[in-house]
């Protein structure tokens, strides 16, 4: 081992314009190494050869998070951080627990939020959860910069509406009202170190009275791409999640999921499974919401 | 490429390697630096036999790049005891039966250490999932949870 990988230059690169510059300037030849925990195994398959890796892991910018009523999330921040931020623990509770549900603490502390995105899998664990926390990805291009709400990036599997040269810098999240809560579910045969069969996150605003005043569902590993169940929010908003009205959110995931069979398990159950979780995630959801 | 001169800061000194950028840290450990302690088992981040702490952060080393390392202070299973003795861990390990053929056990000490390092009273279940990337074919996991828990209360 160790000379499984091509042979490729290695550069360190200390702004986000040197980093773009270099990226447009051999887009076909160049990678980004942010965590590395897919690139890498990537390159040890021989599945991506590329000539040079740019590592930009000290630019300050991609790094961090910081909150000022919307919580903005460095791209190249660890999974780990994520994971562990207070901030993102009590309001975003979705996305801590998404965070945690990737790979093994040693992954965790070299896997990036802006690389799990990236890496545009199906079945990744933060998009959902971002997803159903209106998450809004800043890229940064050849031709400066471009906001997307999260939803708009991907493309199908693994691929995303980048373009060449452009790269994710944060991920922003806004401020939710009060009585909000959120949850993220992985079903899979492993407790950890697993790809899901299914994820669903769900995210809840109770008003006043305790109705649903706004409510979220998003979808992975059962389409294409990490999917907004909207229709699922809508079909509890203004309830108090009683049974039919959970069964309606459970019918419009459902309805808005295509999965696929594999060895992991069957498309049946996979959208069998999206109805169960999504009640599941949202009744989670509103027991958080109550308590804040 | 070019094969280049760096310095890698271990277990508190500066070492010179001779490497290429596709380098792994695990290979200019063993190869370059004979510390062996760190195994590889699977080379692709499932097993966690090359876990190392870089800048405290439990990782896979086979994982990592050599020249990611440069600046960081990287801390091998070599580096754990000190001239007084071993470490608590490596003690707990050794008095509840926590290694048979010890292939996985520096991995396993040092997600442990990086574990205790941030919760130094966990659960079993936070042992657990701490150590979710660490396969160990021989022990069963109880022993080394018990290791864990009792060098948490030593």
């Amino acid at each position: 081992m160790g000379t499984a990988m091509n042979a490729f230059d290695y550069e360190r690169v200390a702004t986000l314009d040197e980093l773009v510059a270099a990226l447009a300037g051999d887009p076909d030849g160049t990678r980004l190494l942010a965590g590395g925990t897919d690139l890498l195994v990537f390159m040890a398959d021989g599945k991506l050869a590329p000539r040079k890796l740019l590592d930009p892991k000290r630019v300050p910018e991609l790094n961090g998070i910081s909150h000022n009523g919307t919580l903005r999330i460095g791209a190249l921040t660890r999974m780990r951080d994520v994971e562990l931020h207070p901030l993102v623990r009590s309001r975003y509770t979705a996305l801590a627990q998404g965070a945690f549900e990737v790979g093994s603490v040693q992954i965790r502390h070299r896997a990036t939020l802006g690389g799990n995105l990236g890496t545009a899998s199906p079945a990744a664990d933060t998009p959902p959860a971002l997803l159903v926390h209106d998450a809004v990805v800043k890229l940064r291009g050849p031709d400066g910069v471009r906001k997307l709400p999260l939803g708009e990036l991907y493309r199908g599997p693994g691929q995303t509406v980048l373009a060449p040269g452009e790269v994710i810098v944060a991920v922003k999240l806004p401020e939710h009202p009060a009585r909000t809560g959120s949850w993220y579910i992985k079903l899979a045969t492993r407790k950890a170190m697993d790809i899901a069969f299914v994820g669903v996150a769900a995210r809840v605003t109770l008003a006043e009275d305790g109705r649903v005043a706004e409510a979220r569902v998003a979808l992975g590993a059962v389409a294409p791409v990490p999917l907004l169940a909207a229709e699922a929010g809508a079909a509890v908003t203004g309830s108090r999640l009683e049974d039919a009205a959970l069964a309606a959110a459970a019918e419009a995931a459902m309805a808005a999921s295509s999965p696929i069979s594999d060895k992991r398990c069957s498309a049946e159950y996979r959208r069998a499974m999206v109805g169960v979780l999504t009640k599941r995630a949202l009744r989670q959801a509103a027991a958080l919401a109550e308590k804040r | 490429m070019a094969k280049q001169l760096i310095s890698l800061r271990v277990n508190g000194s500066e070492r010179d390697c001779v490497v290429e950028p596709r380098t792994r840290l695990l290979d200019a450990l063993r190869e370059g630096l004979g510390l062996t302690g760190a195994k590889e088992g699977c080379g692709n981040g499932e097993c966690g036999a090359c876990t190392v702490l870089v800048d405290g952060r439990p990782i896979n080393s086979c994982l990592m790049l050599a020249v990611e390392a440069v600046g960081s202070e990287i801390l091998t299973i070599e580096g754990l005891a000190t001239r007084d003795g071993l470490h608590p861990l490596q003690e707990a390990f050794m008095e509840h039966g926590g290694l048979q053929c010890g292939i996985c056990t520096p991995g396993m000490i040092l997600a442990a250490k990086a574990l205790l390092d941030e919760n130094p009273k966990p659960s079993e279940a936070e042992i657990r999932a701490g150590l979710a990337g660490n396969l160990c074919r021989c022990t069963g996991y109880t022993k080394i949870v018990e290791a864990v828990q009792a060098a948490a209360e030593a």
